[in-house]
């Protein structure tokens, strides 16, 4: 137990040392950047603290509290509130976290023209704290919110039941996880306190990172850091939070704080369909694809896995499908929102930010724009047969078939995890019926104290069921998805080498076509025909340029592809690493159970 | 005195050249060389060997149970049939895949079919010695001539194997016994302890069948999950192989990991088997003979009321009166003696199997714990090994294990 803590010390402290620096350039940049504010920010974190301490303790309590709490808070704030005194109660908290990233006057203006109004944002805010007292595992949002006592608005209608909505204001997370250190505040359900740790940190250093939350029915908050090269105040921190599915439709709310300029406001949430999230790829593909850049995909469109949701059977392989989709969505958007060239693309902001998106029809399987896109994906198979590339850097042939052969091996082992995960659900179920017939037999037996070891054997074993039963879900979300997620990110790499590919074909094209043109202007010389001539050497010209400009094209997509290629290389090896520590860690943990278990078993053997 | 231990050899089939061992398809291939040591007269040598094969012990076995003197004890239970089952299947499918395998993984797979194959090898040595020395330690059964001769008689014994006609009959045997059961279940017992040993016996048996069952599949559940490590850790091997950035390292550590993890987990199935599954089956076997014991006894109290009662109509027929008192007593006697006995040995049953359940339970949970610490210092151990990034880190990391194993 001693050493998990180190363990988690250690990582602790491997994210503080990288991002003391950034930290303390931030802490400077703040005051210079915006002195009221930046002072303001101070006095509000530590007063915030207070209020947020009796806000948040508050929540399931009474609205009366609120008023003289939020009194407390810095000038500026007040006026937020009493601007809107009839607002839902929760509204103060909003623009509390909004201070702990400090850029300046758009904290004021922005929260209270953007949140009033919004109410979708109203009644997420609600659910989040509601979440966060009260753990709604799998609980329908309807639910939620009749438990929440505070709620003003009501919940669109429009949004079905949504399974365990969880959508959750990281900012008060923090705030109130910071908080709840000290004055042990034991309202947060224990999963928050898991994180505690990391988000305590997050407090103090002024995030240097994006990071991208979604959470579905348990209250995990992922938080990554990634180093920015913002030269203002800080860095920019995403988080965003999804709950998926709700019984009639896929439904994902996307919660996001960040400090970026870029960005209206700091903390947001929004509610995505599954279907946005692959048109968001699909535009993004489109554009950025061709120029090089390796476009995380999402995941993939699962009939099966829906229809088995939506029927509303409520068995563990559903639930196990909505968990692993709402994974891959995270990390699918956190992978977004890391790339520095795609957080700049206006698309994604659309995505993060934008209340109501128009339905991505282009996504759906049996519409015009499907057929389209398999037409297409039938003829690029084609013609990449066909085209035989002269490859000239030896670079990307090796990267290439590096790629190729990883991706059959993770294939490989991907189902062999799969298998492993049947079978050790095997086990747990195997083990639970000998622990009940174990307990049968140690009823029979009339020898007391064997009666009595044998139903304590029994005991054992059922815990050692749910043990197995833990172990396997471990399996799968540490390891087989991240396998999951490997290939599929193999497979955008190798899309991003058929583009090089396909803009190398492009220039070789246009110096055919040049070629040709050349010819004709030559024939026509010979012939002399000065009119066309003309026409022709004009043609030379254009083709000429065309052909400069897409061998530059060409040296441009490889050098993007190469850096791509690289920083996926680095950023694999860090994620790798990571989980398989995580992976490594549970297995320790319940190695360390099954010793107990049976020690216990052992000792009362003294008969 | 009488020791008799047990030693087998495999009949290595001489036309394979391979260096698979030969997996016996019947088990007329499993050879046994019983050892015995005696200081008993009725010996001829104070130590000697004997070949055997299985069949001569179920030979012993029913021998044993049809004669009439040891109605009245509790005959050890048969040695199952050396069953190879398992292993073979698994062969088979192992050669259908070795296309799709790398050699490497082929390797490891055959290597731990071998030690499977092996752990059933000990199993059948185990349950036949259990067997002789159960006998042996009878006051009674060991002075059995059978037996002896069974020891003793170094020419083969050419046991005729039972032919169709005398399996039919072994089977009809057994049906009319079952049936004779239930209608005899009927009868009234006179007897407080029987009645008592009877009902708990009859519902231990159907629990004990239960759970035998249940472990079983544990087990092969457990053996599964060994298999699948080994896959895993073959193919992060090859994924390791192939790469070239400073994820290989992790790979190849995780690739180790695996691999002994599984050894573990391996140990893990074959401990359980054979602590745990392996009681429940002995168990299962003995209480079946016991109840054998006290059917015996069942159908010699419904004999004697029978001849009560044939007994009777003579008398008042006056017709054969003598024989049917003799018969009577003959009856009584019987009776008796079966009781007497029959009580004796099923006190003792229950003591041996006390006895014998925690020996095995404790032995189990001890080996259970002791793999626990083995999976958690290599986990430790490998943890350390993919975080360290310096020497410091690395140093820690060891420390904290050995803690652990303090």
């Amino acid at each position: 137990m001693l050493f998990f803590k180190y363990l988690n010390v250690c990582s602790i402290n491997k994210l503080t040392l990288i991002f003391t620096g950034s930290t303390s350039k931030s802490e400077d940049t703040d005051p210079p950047l915006d002195d009221e504010t930046g002072s303001k920010v101070e006095q509000a974190k530590e007063t915030s603290t207070d209020p947020i301490i009796n806000i948040t303790g508050d929540l399931p309590a009474s609205d009366t509290q609120q008023p003289p709490t939020t009194n407390k808070i810095a000038d500026p704030l007040l006026d937020l509130f009493s601007d809107t005194p009839a607002v839902d109660a929760k509204k103060p908290i909003q623009p509390i976290p909004d201070l702990f990233e400090d850029e300046g006057s758009d904290l004021f203006t922005e929260p209270r023209q953007t949140k009033p109004a919004k109410q979708p944002q109203k009644s997420l805010f609600g659910e989040p704290d509601e979440d966060l007292f009260a753990e709604p595992l799998g609980a329908t949002s309807k639910k939620t919110i009749s438990q929440e006592p505070k709620t003003v608005t009501p919940k669109p209608s429009g949004d079905g039941g949504d399974k365990g909505a969880n959508q959750r204001e990281p900012a008060d997370i923090f705030t109130e996880e910071a908080v709840i250190t000290a004055p042990t505040v034991s309202k947060t359900p224990g999963a928050t306190s898991k994180t505690n740790g990391v988000h305590s940190e997050e407090d103090t250093d002024i995030f240097a990172e994006a990071t991208v939350e979604l959470s579905l029915d348990s209250p995990h908050n992922e938080r990554k850091k990634d180093m920015t090269a913002k030269p203002s105040a800080s860095a920019p921190s995403l988080a965003a939070a999804a709950a998926a599915a709700s019984l009639t439709k896929p439904q994902s709310a996307a919660l996001e704080e960040t400090t970026l300029p870029m960005f209206r406001t700091k903390t947001f949430t929004v509610r995505r369909r599954f279907s946005d999230f692959l048109g968001l790829y699909e535009k993004l593909s489109e554009k950025h694809g061709p120029n090089g850049f390796i476009v995380p995909p999402p995941p993939e469109k699962s009939i099966l896995g829906m229809t088995k949701v939506k029927v509303g059977k409520e068995d563990s392989s559903s639930t196990d499908f909505v968990e692993r989709r709402r994974g891959a969505l995270e990390r699918y958007l956190q992978r977004v929102v890391n790339h520095p060239s795609l957080i700049q693309d206006p698309d994604v902001r659309e995505f993060l930010e934008r209340e109501e998106l128009p339905r991505a029809v282009n996504t759906q399987a049996l519409s015009g724009a499907g057929f389209l896109k398999m037409i297409n994906k039938a003829t690029d198979a084609v013609s990449k047969m066909t085209i035989k590339m002269n490859e000239s850097d030896v670079w990307f042939e090796e990267k290439l078939q590096e790629v190729e052969a990883a991706d059959q091996l993770f294939r490989k082992l991907h189902t062999l995890v799969e298998s492993l995960v049947v079978h050790r659900k095997e086990l747990s179920l195997n083990t639970a019926s000998f622990a009940k017939s174990a307990a049968m037999l140690g009823s029979a037996e009339d020898n007391t104290a064997l009666s009595r070891a044998l139903s304590q054997l029994a005991e054992v074993e059922d815990k050692m069921e749910q043990l197995h039963q833990e172990q396997a879900a471990n399996d799968t979300f540490s390891f087989a998805e991240l396998i999951a997620d490997f290939i599929r990110l193999l497979g955008a790499v190798r899309g991003s080498f058929d583009h090089r590919m396909k803009a190398w074909q492009r220039w070789q094209d246009a110096q055919s076509m040049l070629q040709k043109k050349r010819e004709t202007e030559a024939k026509l010389l010979w012939a002399n025909k000065p009119d066309k001539l003309q026409l022709a050497k004009e043609e030379i010209v254009e083709w000429e340029a065309k052909v400069t400009q897409y061998e530059r094209d060409f040296e441009r997509v490889s050098a993007t592809v190469r850096k791509e290629v690289i920083r996926f290389e680095k950023e694999r090896t860090k994620n790798f690493k990571r989980q398989i520590i995580k992976y490594m860690e549970s297995l320790l943990q319940s190695q360390q159970q099954v010793k107990c278990f049976y020690s216990s078993l052992g000792m009362k053997k003294t008969m | 005195m009488l020791k008799a231990t047990l030693k087998t050899k495999r009949l290595h089939s001489t036309q394979s050249v391979s260096d698979t061992p030969h997996l016996p398809q019947l088990s007329r291939e499993v050879k046994f060389t019983v050892h015995t040591k005696t200081t008993l007269s009725s010996f001829q040598k104070p130590e000697f060997s004997v070949p055997r094969q299985h069949e001569d012990f179920i030979w012993l076995h029913d021998t044993l149970v049809e004669t009439e003197d040891y109605a009245g004890l509790i005959i050890p239970p048969a040695p199952p049939k050396p069953d190879f089952e398992g292993p073979r299947e698994k062969m088979h499918k192992l050669g259908e895949g070795e296309a799709t395998m790398t050699k490497e993984e082929y390797t490891k797979m055959k290597q731990e079919l071998e030690a499977e194959y092996l752990a059933v090898f000990k199993k059948t040595v185990q349950v036949h010695e259990i067997f002789l020395q159960r006998l042996s330690s009878h006051p009674i059964l060991n002075k059995d001539r059978n037996f002896q001769i069974f020891l003793e008689y170094d020419q083969d014994l050419s046991v005729r194997r039972k032919n169709a006609k005398e399996m039919f009959g072994g089977f009809f045997k057994n049906m009319v016994k079952s049936a004779d059961e239930v209608l005899i279940s009927g009868v009234k017992e006179v007897d407080d302890f029987f009645e008592q040993e009877k009902t708990f016996l009859l519902d231990y048996y159907s629990k004990i069948k239960d759970s035998t069952a249940k472990a079983e599949k544990m087990t092969r559940s457990h053996k599964n999950i060994a298999d699948d490590y080994i896959r895993i850790s073959a193919t992060l091997n090859s994924l390791s192989s192939d790469d070239s950035t400073a994820n290989k390292k992790h790979l190849e550590k995780m690739s180790d990991l695996f691999e002994k993890l599984r050894k573990v987990e391996g140990r893990v199935a074959s401990d359980q088997e054979l602590k745990l599954t392996e009681l429940l089956r002995y168990y299962m076997r003995d209480i079946q003979a016991a109840k054998d014991l006290l059917y015996r006894r069942a159908r010699a109290l419904a004999d004697y009321e029978n001849s009560n009662k044939a007994l009777d109509k003579a008398r008042l027929k006056s017709k054969d009166i003598p024989q049917a008192e003799e018969h009577q007593q003959q009856c009584l006697q019987k009776f008796d003696k079966l009781s007497e006995s029959g009580k004796k040995e099923l006190t003792s049953f229950k003591g041996r199997r006390v006895v014998a359940f925690r020996k095995n339970l404790i032995e189990m949970a001890e080996l259970e714990i002791k793999h626990a610490k083995v999976r958690s210092s290599i986990q430790l151990y490998y943890i350390c090994f993919i975080m360290c990034t310096n020497e410091l880190q690395y140093a820690w990391g060891i420390c904290k294990i050995l803690c652990e194993q303090i």
